[in-house]
């Protein structure tokens, strides 16, 4: 397969946009008709041909110009990339694995030449044919978790494990969802997740931990989050809310269709061998309204869902002011008819809407 | 399927040290590379024994001790148990270099904690087979460690001569036959800022590392230990799954784990020494008594009836129901 990769914005004229091959295999993340925060964990091992669960790190018609706003976001501010000095070991791990990951799963847009400690990295779709020493900083440009999450779409945690908890001692978090690794470096797993809300009294942090500190090498894990963007914007980081907040209010219903982006998160988990830390890749993936209502079932489980989310979850989620006029949109593809379980399209099995 | 990723291997070199001790080098049966691991980590070895027309599956836990960053190979060193239940005595009598064996992806419970200024290292006897493979993870960052062994005389000191060869400063040996002991007290108020303990050997050791250092104010968080424990045989008992709605029993010389497995039921584990957590089973009726023997739970926990590790703890009395 070649991919068409797009020139494109998330910032300023906004021009981001998904083919509908992309439509197609969006994740969303609801697979019945309400939502509630759980653990909702399942081994990462695939999936089915062209979806993007398929590779150990997807590659879609994004990747060059998430790369390229990627870079931006580290010019304008250095503290979105950090590691602390002992992770060092864990970059090189995580390096090895995206090396070995996509050059196995892309073999026509990455390659990797390995003569022991010799290593020849060539990255087609970004241009890039560098030789280095595995282990060896100097020969790199950047430390190797810069380096490679540099040329890796998502943002990307690495935990250290030690004294049963993880702790968020480096990380690459250019397009998160309102949160700053400036703020929780150095945190464990229940202080950064500190905010949120209704589910620690559920005691899901508790069980999330105990499975993370658990995940073997070789047996890699995932799970699906979501939240909600106005524009196509990559980077909704506290550091800039100033910027991306105030747009929250441009919203109107002519233009909601187009501005109001579902925001899903495939969220993995990687045992790294070397080091025995833990790596928590967040790949983000946006679809506007308006390509979402393209899928039947999609158009009436989003408006079951926004409809009966609890307020606590819209509020933390930033949309709570805007769930009224989310709602005027989403009920026109609401026909009221049965939706099939699972968050596949099933274009083929659902009817169209009644109108 | 529970357990770590498997991996096929073939038996490529057999070594033996002394009286008690035997290595095994394990490579990958198809040619390929081995995962590399941290220091620390350990492989479950699965030992499939057909010896006198019988067909019992054993499955033990042992410190991998070659070089993290060496593929090619996985070495582990074996201590021969006379009296347990017959995994080390397979290793030693029945597994020939040729012979086709499965261990899982390596697992780490004893890691490096790569913040720690200095790592004191505290073995006693077998238990030096992790420190080899973190002493190389170390060698290769140019980390600062110490290593004090106590094992009961030379002609049973693993390791040994190679350590004293190779890292004559960081290595203190004391025989046990010759009356020298570890002066623990002294050593530990000598460490700089930062420093991390290991521990790994025989219980009373570890018991007596943590007390003392614990003793002396060190925190809880710096002081690191494993213990792989061998399930012990028991008198027979029966058990009901609820679950899977089955009885079965457990026989004098295997585990309730591996009776689980036997029966066909798939439960989790991954150390199968009662240190990782993974096999934790919840009780739903009993009348009789647990013989717990894991590190896992704590006092309260064993007290209260509630929970068993299959892999090490037994059961005596006469109705044990478990949610499985
Ligand atoms: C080690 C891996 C993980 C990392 C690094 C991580 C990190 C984070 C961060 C930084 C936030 C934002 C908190 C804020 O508002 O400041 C968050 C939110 C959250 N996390 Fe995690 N997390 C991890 C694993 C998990 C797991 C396994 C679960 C499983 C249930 C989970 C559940 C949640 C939930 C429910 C939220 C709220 C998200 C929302 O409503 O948008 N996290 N996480
Ligand atoms: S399998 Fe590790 S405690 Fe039982």
């Amino acid at each position: 397969m070649t991919i068409q990769f797009n020139d494109e914005t998330f910032r300023d004229d906004y021009s981001f946009k998904n083919s509908d091959w992309a439509i197609k295999r969006f994740p969303f993340p609801f697979h019945e008709d309400s939502y509630m925060y759980s653990v909702n964990m399942e081994q990462h091992r695939g999936g089915p041909d062209g979806s993007i669960y398929e590779k150990r790190f997807d590659v879609d018609e994004h990747y060059v110009s998430e790369m390229r706003d990627r870079a931006m976001v580290l010019a304008d501010d250095p503290l979105r990339c950090q590691s602390l000095p002992h992770m060092t070991l864990a970059g090189w791990d995580l390096l090895e694995l995206i090396m070995v990951s996509k050059s196995e799963d892309y073999p026509d847009l990455f390659e990797l030449h390995r003569n022991g400690d010799k290593w020849r990295w060539v990255n087609k779709p970004m241009g890039i044919d560098d030789s280095f020493t595995f282990l060896d900083e100097a020969t790199l440009p950047y430390g190797p978790m810069e380096y490679i999450t540099r040329q890796t779409q998502g943002d990307f945690c690495v935990l250290d494990q030690r004294d049963d908890n993880l702790w968020m001692d480096a990380g690459m978090i250019t397009t998160q969802a309102d949160w700053s690794l400036d703020f929780d470096i150095g945190m464990n797993f229940f202080e950064w997740h500190a905010p949120v809300p209704l589910a620690h009294e559920k005691g899901i942090f508790v069980r999330a931990l105990k499975f993370l500190l658990s995940i073997q090498q070789g047996a890699p894990a995932r799970r699906l989050n979501w939240t909600m963007t106005v524009n196509p914007l990559l980077d909704t980081s506290p550091e800039n809310y100033h910027k991306w907040g105030i747009q929250k209010t441009s919203v109107t219903p002519e233009n909601i269709g187009a501005k109001q982006h579902l925001r899903v998160e495939l969220q993995t988990f990687f045992r790294l061998p070397r080091s025995n830390a833990l790596v928590f890749p967040i790949r983000c993936y946006l679809c506007c309204f308006d390509d979402l209502m393209s899928v039947p079932k999609w158009g009436r489980r989003l408006h079951r869902v926004i409809r009966d989310l609890p307020e606590e979850l819209a509020t933390y989620k930033g949309f709570i002011d805007n769930r009224p006029m989310m709602l005027d949109y989403l009920s026109a593809f609401d026909d009221g008819q049965p939706t099939s379980m699972g968050i596949w399209p099933d274009r083929d099995t659902e009817p169209p809407l009644k109108t | 399927m529970s357990g770590a990723e498997k991996i096929a291997v073939t038996v490529t070199d057999i070594v033996p040290l002394n009286d008690l001790v035997t290595r095994f080098e394990f490579k990958r049966t198809d040619g390929g590379l081995l995962p590399t691991f941290s220091g620390g980590a350990h492989t479950v070895v699965e030992m499939r024994d057909t010896s006198n027309g019988g067909d019992i599956t054993r499955m033990n836990p042992y410190s991998l001790m070659s070089d993290p960053m060496d593929q090619s190979a996985y070495t582990i060193s074996v201590r021969r148990d006379d009296e347990g239940r017959g995994g080390s005595l397979f290793m030693h009598n029945n597994v020939k270099v040729g012979d086709q064996m499965v261990v899982s992806n390596p697992v780490n419970l004893f890691s490096l904690d790569l913040l720690a200024k200095k790592h004191l290292f505290l073995a006693g006897g077998i238990g030096i087979t992790p420190f080899l493979a973190q002493i190389k993870q170390l060698e290769r960052f140019n980390g600062n460690w110490e290593l004090h062994y106590a094992c009961r005389n030379a002609a049973l000191g693993s390791y040994v001569d190679e350590l004293t060869d190779h890292y004559p400063n960081a290595t203190h040996v004391y025989y046990d036959d010759n009356d020298q002991r570890i002066d623990l007290v002294n050593l530990l108020d000598g460490q700089p800022l930062g420093t991390h303990i290991y521990v790994c050997g025989p219980k009373g050791m570890i018991d007596w590392v943590r007390k003392t250092a614990a003793g002396e104010g060190w925190p809880r968080e710096s002081i690191h230990y494993e213990e792989f424990l061998a399930p012990q045989s028991g008198k027979p008992f029966e058990v009901k799954l609820a679950v899977s709605n089955i009885v079965i029993q457990v026989g004098e010389q295997e585990s309730l784990l591996e009776a689980i497995e036997r029966a066909g039921v798939d439960a989790p584990y991954l150390c199968r020494g009662g240190a990782c957590g993974q096999c934790e089973t919840q009780v739903i009726d009993y009348t009789g008594n647990f013989i717990h023997r894991d590190h896992w739970l704590d006092d309260a926990e064993h007290a209260s009836g509630d929970k068993i590790m299959p892999c090490v703890s037994r059961f005596e009395g006469k109705v044990l129901v478990l949610d499985r």
